[in-house]
């Protein structure tokens, strides 16, 4: 039995919060703008509004907040996913590689996506 | 109700048999009679070759663990009725190797447990022999639930962890380490801390949950685990950014 201490705790905090963030937001935006707003359940907000809402620096701080711990809660759930599920475990390195490197990608693209709407 | 249940026994006599094959029996299904009492009325009326672990029959020993129709159950606490009209298949518990017909190794587990110190740590160098050490009954009620455990093994039966990387200590013996970890009286919490927090300690624990369904003590050795992670991962930040007198 191996008593070295891992990097575990690390990927699990993230993976744990991630978890908490994406439970929390998700459900809230995908209601507003997924059944809310479409079906005129509410009355939504008109482009301009939104996108002075989404341009104000603390709205990208959640946004990409919420895209960077929900993509790192993937990352770890993905790869257990390929260990366990698929018993994958003897490529660890490159699945661990490719779920936390993908993470990073998506992370990237999400900095983009809210950086073109200043 | 019939009169009779079919039981199903999965036995292997490592002597004659080259493989495990299944044996039925008939066995009187009455209402007071647990599996277990099916298999003695085998062992005893049927068929004496019938291997398997038993002792107190009333859900503390921890000895009859099997498998009762895919599921960990202990054979004493599992009643032939519930099962009606039957058949009931008894197997020996999965994730163990098999010595003899119901009866399984348990080895690894007597390897493991000692390695998380299941015991009262003192913090003094020098004890004092006659000294009473008290308890509130809140401090108790923080480890009383893992203190219920009874060796019995179905958390081990049951989680999938377990089953494909036996390197793994495993629910119960997580379990037994937390109810030493939380008493107020304990001061082994560091020494344990290598086993536990290691890669086969908590961190190969997925949170699948199976473990806490199969307690027949309602001990939730998940819930034990999932305690120990945020325990282990607040220490591993603390390790990472205090000074070391500071932690
Ligand atoms: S935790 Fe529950 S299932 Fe596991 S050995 Fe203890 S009593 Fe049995
Ligand atoms: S015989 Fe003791 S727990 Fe079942």
């Amino acid at each position: 039995m191996t008593t070295k201490r891992s990097p575990e705790p690390f990927a699990w905090l993230l993976f744990s919060a991630g978890g908490m963030v994406a439970a929390l937001l998700v459900p809230v935006l995908l209601l507003l703008f997924g059944i809310a707003f479409p079906l005129g359940l509410l009355s939504a907000p008109d482009h301009a509004y939104l996108a002075s809402v989404v341009s104000h620096p603390i709205t990208l701080l959640v946004l990409f907040g919420l895209c960077v711990l929900a993509l790192l809660h993937w990352a770890h759930r993905f790869r257990y996913t390929l260990y366990d599920g698929l018993q994958l475990k003897k490529y660890g390195v490159p699945i661990t590689i490719c779920c936390y490197g993908g993470a990073i990608v998506g992370s990237v693209v999400a900095a983009v996506v809210l950086l073109r709407a200043l | 109700m019939p009169e009779t249940i079919t039981i199903e026994v999965w036995r292997y006599r490592p002597e004659q048999d080259s493989e495990p094959a299944w044996d039925s029996y008939e066995v009187p299904l009455r209402k007071e009679w647990a599996v277990l009492d099916g298999l003695n009325h085998i062992k005893d009326q049927l068929d004496g070759t019938l291997s398997y672990r038993w002792s107190c029959r009333m859900g503390i020993c921890g000895s009859c663990g099997m498998t009762v129709n895919g599921e960990p159950k202990l054979s004493c606490s599992t009643f032939l009725t519930d099962y009606a009209p039957g058949p009931v298949r008894v197997e020996p518990m999965r994730n163990f190797p098999v010595i003899r017909d119901l009866v399984v190794e348990m080895g690894d587990f007597m390897a493991k447990l000692p390695t998380v110190k299941p015991w009262l740590v003192s913090g003094d160098d020098e004890p004092d022999e006659d000294a009473e050490y008290l308890q509130t009954p809140v401090e108790m009620d923080d480890y009383k639930r893992y203190s219920m455990c009874i060796n019995c093994m179905l958390c081990y039966s049951a989680c999938p962890v377990y089953a494909l990387d036996p390197e793994f200590i495993g629910p119960a013996a997580i379990a037994l380490a937390q109810r030493y970890n939380l008493d107020s009286r304990d001061a082994g919490a560091e020494d344990r801390r290598d086993v536990l927090a290691s890669a086969e300690g908590v961190w190969a624990c997925t949170f699948v949950g199976e473990c806490s369904v199969a307690c027949p003590k309602d001990v939730d050795p998940a819930g034990a685990i999932q305690r120990y992670k945020l325990t282990a991962a607040t220490k591993a930040v603390k390790d990472l950014l205090l000074p070391r007198g500071a932690r």
